[in-house]
């Protein structure tokens, strides 16, 4: 564990959340979304939970991301906030 | 001054966890579409899970899985070595419930879709208002 | 709204930072979360249950109960994407379209209208049709059997690696799901139909409470696996370990196909016919 790293990481751990929240176009939302889970999942790896990292790097930024995509894709993609 | 940065160190991971947990519960009291709405639930849970990972954090300490080889059956392990599982085992298994409510929560917006034509909670809160005066 | 949402967040944010002060600082050895049962597993994980990943022993022998609802839980996220999202068979499209393969003319068929007959000449492509890719679909099929060997051996390696039936199954799944995404629906609902997946995650959660009744007919509590010693004819620490992969292959088995099954019903819409 070095915390320069950490920093760093959960300085864009927070950037990423705010962004996917941020942008109008719901695919790049669900895109964002992924990053961020991706972001989580390293840092979950370096504060030393290998199985959490791992679980969230399958589910977080593989699975999820496909049901949202998914989702999208049966809806509407624009968004007025 | 080095009290502070002491206080800092020991702190900032909490408070990186409470800043992301109010961006989720602002994303699901604000946002007017429903797929926001569901993303900030998603940071919220995600904020947590990090916060109960970063409890069982040990400093000086390695990854919870012993060291093994042939011979070393009369091994002592200390507990100080290795970090906390207990909440990892927790928050493993939240993460994938996490995953099967996200599906559900996703088909409930496609039903609202199904009915309203739209996933704007303002558009969908107008359309009932006339549903309901009209009756 | 806006505004009312912005002040009691920006309270709540300094009640809780005002409440962290009374935290333990982060990483500390001593803090009492990290004292009481969490010490027993790290010691005595090994000459428990010889598993020397503390977090698999603990998640599938020491909390096992805990786990097996878990699962519970996720069959029944699946059998409620089911019921929300589901159309019935009899609610037929309006329109099928087909496709000559040699000539590349396109058949849109309205609804009462008479099918071509099964053959190599016509296949039936989605009303919004994007050409196949080739480069994807090759890639894809190319990759897919290695995503699930490798799901394979992390649901196999758990015990001495980070992995396990969670995280083996949820790969197991976004492999058939990169077929269904690559290539069309149809195809994969014509290799894994809903009904076998939904008979299979229905079969893993059986598998895992089926472990524990076993443990109970052969005379030990539920899910204590030592009492399976003697119908595995190994030592109670190694009857532990054996019954550890059991019950992470139920698991497995049920998150793969409660992924797989939530993806059919939330791509389709619920009509089954075509997808993402």
């Amino acid at each position: 564990m070095i915390w320069q790293v950490e920093f760093i990481i959960l300085f864009l751990v927070i950037i990423c959340g705010i962004a996917a929240l941020w942008v109008k176009d719901l695919l790049s939302a669900a895109i964002l979304f992924g990053a961020y889970s991706f972001m989580m999942c390293i840092l979950w790896a370096v504060m030393g939970a290998v199985d959490v990292a791992f679980t969230e790097a399958s589910v977080g930024a593989g699975v999820s991301t496909i049901f949202f995509v998914a989702a999208v894709f049966r809806t509407s993609r624009r968004t007025k906030d | 001054m080095d009290d502070m940065i002491a206080i800092i160190l020991s702190k900032y991971n909490y408070w990186t966890v409470i800043t992301l947990m109010m961006i989720g519960l602002y994303a699901m009291i604000v946002k007017n579409n429903l797929i926001k709405k569901i993303i900030g639930m998603n940071i919220f849970q995600t904020s947590i899970i990090l916060f109960y990972v970063s409890m069982g954090m040990k400093k000086d300490a390695t990854i919870p899985i012993l060291e093994h080889h042939p011979g070393m059956q009369e091994h002592v392990y200390h507990a100080a070595d290795y970090i906390n599982p207990l909440p990892h085992v927790l928050m493993l298994t939240a993460i994938v419930v996490s995953v099967a409510t996200l599906g559900v929560a996703l088909s409930l917006a496609l039903k609202v879709y199904d009915q309203y034509g739209t996933l704007e909670e303002d558009e969908i809160n107008a359309k009932i208002r006339k549903a309901s005066v009209k009756s | 709204m806006k505004l009312i949402g912005m002040i009691s967040i920006f309270w709540l944010f300094i009640v809780l930072v005002y409440g962290t002060s009374d935290f333990s600082a982060w990483g500390d050895p001593e803090s009492p979360c990290n004292l009481h049962v969490s010490n027993y597993y790290i010691e005595h994980a090994m000459s428990d249950t010889s598993v020397p990943n503390i977090v698999t022993a603990i998640l599938a022998d020491y909390r096992g109960f805990d786990t097996m609802f878990e699962t519970a839980v996720i069959f029944s996220a699946g059998i409620a994407c089911f019921f929300l999202l589901r159309r019935p068979k009899y609610d037929a499209p309006e329109a099928v379209v087909f496709r000559h393969i040699q000539t590349g003319i396109t058949l849109r068929i309205e609804k009462g209208g008479r099918l071509p007959k099964e053959s190599d000449e016509f296949e039936r492509i989605d009303t919004q049709w994007v050409p196949y890719d080739l480069v994807i679909q090759v890639t894809s099929r190319i990759l897919v059997p290695f995503i699930q060997l490798f799901a394979l051996y992390v649901v196999a390696h758990g015990h001495h690696s980070p992995g396990g039936g969670f995280q083996g199954g949820v790969i197991f799944g976004a492999a058939i799901i990169l077929f269904a995404v690559s290539n069309t629906l149809r195809k994969t609902t014509h290799r894994v139909s809903e009904k076998r997946s939904a008979v299979l995650c229905a079969i893993g959660v059986l598998i895992y409470a089926g472990t524990g009744v076993c443990c109970l007919l052969a005379g030990g509590n539920f899910l204590d696996y030592s009492a399976l010693s003697g119908l595995l004819g190994v030592d109670p620490v190694t009857a532990r370990s054996h019954g550890i992969m059991m019950v992470e292959m139920g698991v497995g088995l049920a998150v793969t196909m409660v992924m797989i099954w939530i993806y059919y019903n939330l791509s389709s819409a619920g009509k089954q016919h075509e997808g993402l």
